[in-house]
């Protein structure tokens, strides 16, 4: 894969990037009142800080001034001071991203792991008693809304069989083995939440991707070299197919974040996104903002991860 | 379809339901706070007495509303983008897609809280709590889905293009438009009813988590998402509370979903034998 | 004495459809000896694809299923023969080259893989030695700078030349039976002949047999020692080659061989393009008498009434017709 390819796709996310951000300042600038009249009231606020972080958002210049000003704070990491937490915002933020990393990671290891023998199964045997029940099964994968299924987990495992806490614990007090066990027992549901249902829209297309290519004239080629029908479908079938898959599982970053807000709410994982949350209940503005940036700047990152692999993994796109 | 036959009972009850049982959805009884379901009350009662089956009933007006009109908005927002843009050509054209492809990489769940924050007291004085939220869920919601069906539009267009384009130079030069427009409608038809079904599933499971998160309606309006949100502190007592809610949620996303990839198939038929 | 590798007895190969049962190939009887370029032609739709297909089993079966007949090879009937037993066949003794060279070749892999890959299926070699092999290959089939195209992707190559890497890639492994189904129809005339050459250079030199599939008449005399003709799923006339365009029997043959535009004549005597009128019938419920009844010249009542059998009119040659 080229180079000129993976710099060419890094020059058009920078734009994207400053696309966003564009966006998000203005629906900040055009939201009425003042987003921070919780510092002006809140007496616990140091006047300097609160002095600074007027300044910063440049509450008093013209509107293009602020976003340069607001733009060139964010790219330098100085995204303010959270009122709510008395820290600065940035070291929340470090402190909480990790954890939604790991459970996004996690979760979309188990759909992509779940999804890819099913759908390629599925996409090989249309119509097949395996197929139909895939197909139901995924349908109500992704018609139950992710609170609704954490709820029901819940319900089971926790309150009704206590098998595993409702709370997720940022210090477990055991060590090695046991931590290892513990922090499994207690990432298990959100993870199996968030990866269920990213698993149950994968699969469908995992298998639609299957239907169009073993279809092609290059698989009957393949299969008239007498390699065997597996190796055909694993080889071949799976290997192409993966293209539009793997170019999707990045495009729907975008929503699994949504869906991890959601996940570490009900199972109170102290993420970024049950940050947001309470950063909103709390009034915390730069906290809102600061958040709203970074799940951004992991959209387009992982927009242009998709870029990249899908230039890895189709030969004819980055050799132009 | 099955599915079609649910969802018209799931629409109608939601309409007529609150006509034909008359409970009050805010009545509240302490002494049957928490109950299971009953003759009186057939999907029990929350935890301040209230029917359950009334809060879901009359709150499921809301849930569907919102999925509809968020859907017509991004309908009608895809249309016009993508007939603009396959319309003219070149600059416009490219500039449009630019800005679907930005809109794309917005995550919808945190713009749609942060929006809702930013704006949602202002509009509230305006309009008042029910109608404020109501215009930011849908707005939002519908505006970021339009892409995908102006894609749709803007494809359809090209490709017809192609093709009348040369009668087009043959015919008068504006009638070649009014054309162009009236054969182009009933073909991208199509695909943009299948997007809006998916819209429609999207919007109220949108609206629902906004509500579950208790950023959403205010507490006096039991939408499904309102009512999950209120009954997952009683779970282990009261399950039934959050089960009816979420199962509501469930069964009119599924059907609306079995209902768009049926009108999938049958628009787009790819048959293997 | 002609060793016959390829013996195909009254093959019926149908598709489950919707409106039916379709018989694209409908009791056909083919042999390809030894050393021998047979080509069978006939119109868009008569079964001449589907019946090389049959015969590496590369129908898609669900839809698709042997109602009857047998193929031998060799002695050996394929259609009941185990899959993991059909693969030992494939690419070693039969080996297929398709129509549409664009889309045959897997666009993620390099040539050199996919041509490797036949060879590591049926011989023991390791991933260089394949390789090796797979250059050696590629130049056998005149692609220049064989060395640095083996890591070429297959969009880097011209339709030509993909149609040449199909080639090396169907004979790596030194089959008896090439099956090329319409292998220039979908290239430049120039190209054409220098694919065909290239058939024929490598039949000489590996010794093996053609089974060529066209629908244009001019390859066929110039490269096929018998000719098969087939009409709606089935043979109508089948002679060595200089009998077939000397003394076509059928009526349909003799509509193709006077379809072909001749250079020679039309300019003088300004003669119209000869068509064959109507259209083929219906796969799905043949006719039961002879399939060509409706656009032959000839027909007569009893054509209609029942199929004619298949009757020996000189040395090798068969028609099926009441004429």
């Amino acid at each position: 894969m080229s180079r000129q390819y993976v710099i060419r796709r890094l020059l058009i996310a920078v734009p994207s990037l400053f696309g966003i951000s564009i966006i998000l300042f203005s629906v900040l600038a055009l939201a009425p009142g003042d987003p921070f009249s919780e510092i002006a009231a809140n007496p616990a606020i140091p006047p300097e800080v609160a002095a600074s972080l007027r300044a910063k958002f440049g509450l008093d210049d013209p509107v293009y001034l602020r976003y340069l000003h607001w733009l060139a704070a964010m790219i330098h990491g100085d995204w303010g001071f959270s009122f709510a937490s008395r820290i600065d915002v940035d070291r929340l933020i470090m402190q909480r991203l990790p954890t939604t990393i790991i459970v996004i990671g996690a979760a979309q290891l188990l759909a992509i792991l779940v999804a890819l023998p099913v759908g390629v199964l599925a996409g090989t045997r249309p119509y097949s008693i395996f197929d139909q029940i895939a197909n139901t099964l995924a349908f109500v994968g992704f018609s139950l809304p992710t609170f609704f299924t954490g709820l029901l987990l819940i319900l089971l495992f926790s309150v009704k069989l206590d098998w595993l806490p409702i709370v997720y614990s940022t210090d477990l007090s055991s060590t090695g083995w046991q931590w290892l066990w513990d922090e499994v027992k207690q990432s298990i549901m959100p993870v199996l939440v968030l990866g269920l249902f990213q698993g149950a829209s994968l699969v469908r297309y995992v298998r639609s991707a299957v239907l169009d290519v073993v279809r092609l004239d290059y698989i009957t080629t393949a299969r008239s070299k007498g390699i065997g029908e597996r190796a055909v479908i694993s080889r071949h079938v799976v290997r192409t197919a993966l293209i539009p898959v793997v170019t999707l599982v990045a495009l729907q970053m975008p929503a699994v974040f949504g869906g991890a807000i959601v996940t570490e709410q009900i199972f109170r994982v102290p993420g970024i996104g049950s940050l947001l949350i309470s950063a909103m209940l709390s009034n915390d503005t730069p906290v809102i903002m600061a958040v709203t940036f970074v799940l951004s700047c992991l959209v387009v990152l992982f927009n242009l991860i998709a870029d990249i692999l899908y230039g890895w993994l189709d030969p004819r796109i980055s050799y132009r | 379809m099955a599915s079609a036959v649910i969802l018209l009972l799931i629409v109608l009850a939601v309409l007529i339901g609150p006509y034909v049982w008359r409970v009050p959805i805010n009545e509240i009884d302490f002494a049957s706070k928490l109950d299971g379901p009953s003759w009186t009350h057939p999907l029990g009662t929350d935890d301040l007495g209230q029917d359950i089956l009334a809060r879901l009933l009359y709150g499921g007006r809301i849930s569907l509303a919102v999925g509809l009109c968020a859907m017509l908005v991004a309908a009608i927002v895809g249309v016009m983008v993508g007939a603009i843009a396959g319309m003219s050509r070149g600059g416009i054209d490219a500039a449009l897609m630019w800005l679907a492809d930005l809109f794309l990489s917005l995550p919808q769940l945190p713009l749609l809280l942060l929006i809702s924050y930013l704006f949602r007291d202002a509009l509230t004085k305006l309009i008042g709590t029910q109608g404020g939220i109501f215009l930011i869920v849908v707005l939002v919601i519908g505006g970021l889905r339009w892409m995908q069906v102006a894609r749709l539009v803007r494809a359809q267009i090209l490709s017809i293009r192609e093709k009348e384009f040369i009668e087009a130079a043959r015919a008068l030069g504006a009638s070649s438009i009014r054309q162009v427009v009236r054969h182009i409608l009933p073909n991208a038809l199509g695909p943009v009813i299948v997007a809006g079904t998916i819209d429609v599933a999207n919007a109220i499971i949108a609206e629902s988590t906004l509500s579950f998160l208790g950023l959403g309606f205010p507490p006096d309006i039991p939408t499904w998402g309102r009512v999950l949100f209120d009954a997952k502190d009683t779970i282990d007592i009261a399950p039934h509370w959050a089960i009816f809610a979420g199962s509501a949620i469930f069964l009119t996303v599924l059907t609306i979903n079995f209902i768009g990839d049926g009108l999938r198939d049958a628009l787009d038929p790819r048959r293997v034998l | 004495m002609a060793e016959t590798l390829l013996e195909i007895r009254g093959l019926k190969t149908w598709f489950k459809t919707d409106d039916g049962m379709v018989r694209a190939v409908d009791g056909v009887d083919l042999h390809i000896d030894r050393g021998e370029t047979v080509g069978v032609v006939g119109e868009s739709g008569c079964g001449k694809t589907v019946t090389a297909r049959s015969v590496l089993k590369l129908i898609d079966m669900p839809p698709g299923r042997f109602e009857d007949g047998s193929i031998l090879w060799r002695g050996r009937d394929l259609i009941p023969l185990a899959a993991d037993e059909m693969d030992k066949i494939r690419a070693r003794e039969i080996a297929i080259v398709f129509q549409e060279p664009m889309t045959s070749l897997n666009p993620v892999y390099t040539v050199g893989d996919q041509i490797a890959e036949v060879l590591r299926q049926h011989q023991q070699l390791n991933r260089k030695q394949a390789i090796d092999a797979a250059v050696e290959m590629l130049r056998l089939v005149n692609i220049p700078n064989p060395g640095k195209r083996v890591h070429d992707y297959p969009h880097q190559f011209s339709g030509g030349m993909r149609q040449r890497v199909m080639i090396a890639m169907a004979l790596s492994c030194k089959p008896k039976l090439l099956i090329a189904d319409e292998p220039t129809t979908a290239l430049d005339v120039t190209i054409q002949a220098q694919i065909l050459e290239l058939m024929q250079e490598m039949k000489e030199k590996l010794g093996m047999s053609i089974m060529l599939i066209t629908h244009a008449m001019g390859v066929v005399a110039e490269t096929c020692q018998r000719v098969v003709v087939m009409y709606a799923g089935k043979v109508v006339e089948e002679a060595p080659v200089e009998a077939l365009f000397g003394n076509p029997r059928h009526p349909y043959t003799q509509g193709l061989i006077r379809s072909i535009p001749r250079v020679d004549r039309a300019a003088e005597q300004k003669q119209r393009l000869e068509a064959i009128a109507g259209t083929v019938p219906s796969l799905l419920e043949p006719p039961p008498g002879c399939r060509f009844a409706a656009r032959c010249k000839f027909a007569m009542d009893v054509c209609t009434k029942a199929m004619p059998p298949l009757k020996e009119v000189g040395p090798g040659h068969f028609v099926r017709c009441v004429l």
